[in-house]
C-alpha cells in the first residue's frame, strides 16, 4: 500500500492534505511539525551551500519517511527551487530509501499529463473529473485562508483577549478541513470572517506600520522565520505581508507587468523569483508610509541577493530604515531578538521626532 | 568618438570574442578591464553585497575599474535560451545591480528566445545607439560570428583531442568565468599543466552534444550552462582519468548540480569551491594528493 507524504509549509498542509486525501484513496501522511531535528536532519545530508529551504523540505521528507511515506511531492520553480526534486530524490535513494519522489513543476513548466500519469501510477483509481472538483475547491480554501490570514495580520497586535486570534484561526482550520463542497467552505469562510471581525481589538490610529518582504518560502514558514510575526505582534505593531500561495499561484504573472512598470525609474527586467516583486513592493510600502521594512530571505538566495542594493537604494531615496535578515540553519534566536528589538526601539524615536 | 568599456567578468568569457571582433568592425573604440588582480577584486568586494557569488564580486570590480575610463560600459542580460534552457539569476540581475551602484552609461542587449530576443538583435541595438547604420551592423554581427565560429572550433577540436593522450586526463567541470579568472582558476590550471596532467575543459566542448547527453545524468536540469557541464561527463565517459567539480562560493545551480553529478559517476573526483579569501597554499595540497592518487592508479 502506498503512503503519501508532502513538505510543509505554513498552515498550507491543510488544504493540501485536504485535496490528497479526497483525490487519491492511499493513505496521506502528515509530516510531524517543523522541529530542529527536522532541520538537524535536513542540514546533515544536504549539500553545503544550498538554499535553506532545501534543508527544511528534506528534513520533513525524512521525517515523514520515518513515520512510513514512501511516496513524495515536491513542487517549486523560478529559481534553483525547481531543480529541488531530483537531487532530493537522487539523495534519498543513496540513503537506501526507495520512494518515489513527485516533482509537479518541471523545467519550469507544470506538465498536467505528466502529472496526472504519475499519480496514476500510485493510485490506478485516480479520476481527474474528481481531482479537477477538489482542486478548485483547495484553491478556494488557499484563497480564503490568506483573505483570513491578511486581516489577522493586520489586527493580531492589538487584540484585547490574548490569543483570541489565534485559537479561532485554529477552529477555522480544523472547520475547513471537514467541508465537503464549495457552498459548505464558502459558508464556513463568510462565518468565520464575521468572528474575525468581532474580536475586540484596540487599535491606534497611528500604530507603528511594518512591512514584511522577502523570499516566499522564509516568508511563509514561520519555523524558518524564528516566528518573526509573532514577535512583531507582540510589540503591537502592525504587519503587511504581500507573499502567499494565492498571489504566486494566479496574481503573480498579472502584477508583475504593473510592478515593472512602477519600478521603470529602477530596474529594467525581470530577476527571478520573487526579486523585481519586492522591489516594486518595497516602493509600494514607502509610498504609503510604512514606518519600516524588513526583508527576510534564506542564506544564499541568488535573486533576493540581487535586490538588496536596489531595495536599499529605494528605502534611502525615501528615507525609510529597512532591516535584513538571512535566516540559516544555525542562526541564533537571540540575535535576532535583539536586533529586533533595536529596530522597533528606533522606528519608535523616529515617531517622537 | 564614444569609448565603450567591457569588464572582464561573467558575460566577457562568453561573448567578448564576438563582442571584439564586432567593434572592430565597426570602428568603434574599445577597453577591456585587465585581468581580475587584487585591486579589482577589493573594489569588487567594496561594492557588492556579502552573499553574492564570486563571479559577480569581481564583475562589480571590473566595471568600478571601467568606471571613469570610457563613455559606455557594456552590461548585457541573459535570460535563457527557450524554457529548458534559463540561466542564473544572476545573469538576470546584473544589469540591474550595474545600473543601480554605479552612476554610469550602459550599452545593454538582453537575449531571451523565449521572447524572440537575440544575440544579433542585440548587437544591432547596440550599434544603433553607437550611430551606425543598419546595413553596417548586420554585416558587422555576420563578420564576429564567422570569426567566433572558427575559433570555437578550433578551440573544441584541441580540446577533444586531448583525449587521446597518453597522460593522466582530467575533466576540469566548471564555468569559463571562473576556469580563466587570474584570481579564481588560472593558479589550478598552471599547478596541473606543471604536473604533467591534461586537462580537458568542459566549456570547450561542442555545445549541442553536450546539452542533450546531460538529460543521462539529469532529467529536470533547466540551467543552460551547467547543462553544458554536465554533458560534459557523458561525452568524455571512459576517456578520462578523473573529474575537478571548481565552483565559486556560493554558486547557485552548482550547488545543486555538482552534487547530483558527484553522487552520479564512478570516477575520482575532487570538489573545489573558490571564495575571495582562499588561499592558493589549501587548494595546491589538495590538488597534489588528487593528481598524486591518479597517477599512482594508472602505474599499478
Amino acid at each position: 500500500m502506498n503512503k503519501l507524504s508532502y513538505p510543509l509549509m505554513g498552515d498550507y498542509h491543510i488544504p493540501a492534505k485536504f485535496l490528497l486525501s479526497h483525490v487519491l484513496k492511499i493513505d496521506i501522511i502528515t509530516p510531524p511539525p517543523i522541529s530542529n531535528k527536522t532541520i538537524e536532519l535536513g542540514t546533515k545530508y544536504s549539500p553545503e551551500f544550498v538554499c535553506t529551504p532545501f534543508k527544511y523540505t528534506l528534513g520533513t521528507m525524512l521525517e515523514s519517511i520515518e513515520k512510513g511515506a514512501n511516496c513524495l511531492v515536491q513542487m517549486g520553480g523560478g529559481c534553483r527551487y525547481g531543480y529541488y526534486g531530483e537531487v532530493q530524490a537522487q539523495i534519498l535513494s543513496d540513503l537506501g530509501y526507495n520512494v518515489t519522489l513527485i516533482n509537479l513543476v518541471t523545467k519550469g513548466k507544470t506538465d498536467i499529463k505528466r502529472i496526472v500519469k504519475e499519480f496514476k501510477k500510485i493510485d490506478p483509481k485516480f479520476s481527474r473529473l474528481k481531482a479537477l472538483y477538489y482542486t478548485f475547491i483547495t484553491l478556494k480554501m488557499v484563497k480564503y485562508m490568506d483573505h483570513v490570514d491578511e486581516y489577522i495580520r493586520s489586527n493580531i497586535g492589538f487584540e484585547i483577549e490574548k490569543g483570541a486570534f489565534e485559537s479561532l484561526k485554529f477552529k477555522m482550520l480544523r472547520d475547513f478541513q471537514k467541508v465537503k463542497s464549495y457552498r459548505e467552505l464558502h459558508r464556513k469562510y463568510h462565518f468565520y470572517l464575521k468572528e474575525f471581525k468581532n474580536i475586540k481589538v484596540h487599535k491606534p490610529d497611528d500604530c507603528l506600520k511594518i512591512g514584511i518582504i522577502g523570499e516566499l518560502y522564509t516568508i511563509m514558514e514561520p519555523f524558518s522565520n524564528y516566528f518573526l510575526e509573532k514577535e512583531l505582534a507582540q510589540n503591537h505593531i502592525e504587519i503587511k505581508r504581500f507573499t502567499n500561495v494565492h498571489y504566486l499561484l494566479f496574481e503573480k504573472s498579472f502584477k508583475i507587468r504593473k510592478y515593472l512598470k512602477d519600478t521603470k525609474k529602477y530596474i529594467k527586467y525581470k530577476m527571478g523569483a520573487d526579486a523585481s516583486d519586492n522591489i516594486a513592493r518595497t516602493k509600494y510600502l514607502c509610498e504609503h508610509k510604512y514606518d519600516g521594512i524588513i526583508h527576510i530571505k534564506s542564506s544564499f538566495c541568488t535573486p533576493e541577493i540581487g535586490a538588496m542594493p536596489i531595495i536599499n537604494k529605494i528605502a534611502n531615496n525615501y528615507g525609510v530604515p529597512v532591516l535584513f535578515f538571512s535566516f540559516d540553519a544555525n542562526t541564533s534566536e537571540t540575535g535576532i531578538k535583539t536586533r529586533l528589538e533595536a529596530f522597533y526601539d528606533m522606528l519608535e524615536m523616529r515617531r517622537g521626532k | 568618438m564614444d569609448k565603450v568599456g567591457i569588464p572582464r567578468g561573467i558575460f566577457y568569457y562568453y561573448y567578448g570574442d564576438i563582442w571584439k571582433s564586432f567593434f572592430d568592425y565597426l570602428k568603434i573604440p574599445y577597453i577591456i578591464s585587465p585581468s581580475t588582480n587584487k585591486e579589482i577584486m577589493l573594489l569588487g568586494t567594496k561594492y557588492s553585497n556579502d552573499e553574492m557569488c564570486l563571479a559577480l564580486k569581481t564583475y562589480l570590480g571590473h566595471v568600478s575599474y571601467l568606471e571613469d575610463k570610457c563613455d559606455y560600459i557594456l552590461v548585457p542580460r541573459i535570460d535563457n535560451f527557450g524554457l529548458d534552457n534559463q540561466t542564473c539569476t544572476n545573469f538576470l540581475s546584473a544589469y540591474d545591480i550595474v545600473q543601480n551602484t554605479f552612476n554610469i552609461k550602459t550599452l545593454n542587449y538582453n537575449i531571451d528566445l523565449e521572447k524572440h530576443e537575440t544575440l544579433k538583435r542585440g548587437l544591432i541595438k547596440i550599434g544603433k545607439i553607437l550611430n551606425k547604420k543598419h546595413s553596417e551592423l548586420v554585416k558587422a554581427y555576420k563578420y564576429a560570428m564567422k570569426k567566433y565560429k572558427e575559433k570555437r572550433e578550433s578551440e573544441i577540436m584541441l580540446n577533444f583531442n586531448k583525449l587521446n593522450s597518453s597522460k593522466v586526463k582530467i575533466l576540469l567541470i566548471s564555468h569559463p568565468y571562473n576556469t580563466y579568472d587570474d584570481l579564481i582558476g588560472k593558479d589550478i590550471i598552471k599547478y596541473l599543466e606543471k604536473n604533467d596532467v591534461e586537462i580537458i575543459f568542459s566549456d570547450k566542448l561542442d555545445e549541442n552534444l553536450t546539452n542533450k547527453l546531460s538529460e543521462r545524468i539529469s532529467k529536470d536540469l533547466y540551467f543552460k550552462y551547467s547543462k553544458d557541464n554536465i554533458g560534459a561527463l557523458e561525452l568524455t565517459k571512459g576517456k578520462i582519468n578523473g573529474v575537478i567539480f571548481l565552483s565559486a562560493f556560493p554558486c547557485g545551480p552548482d550547488s545543486l548540480v555538482n552534487e547530483l553529478a558527484m553522487r552520479k559517476i564512478n570516477l575520482p573526483y575532487i570538489n573545489l569551491v573558490l571564495d575571495d579569501n582562499s588561499s592558493f597554499t589549501g587548494t595546491e595540497t589538495r590538488l597534489e594528493s588528487f593528481v598524486d592518487m591518479l597517477k599512482g592508479d594508472i602505474h599499478e
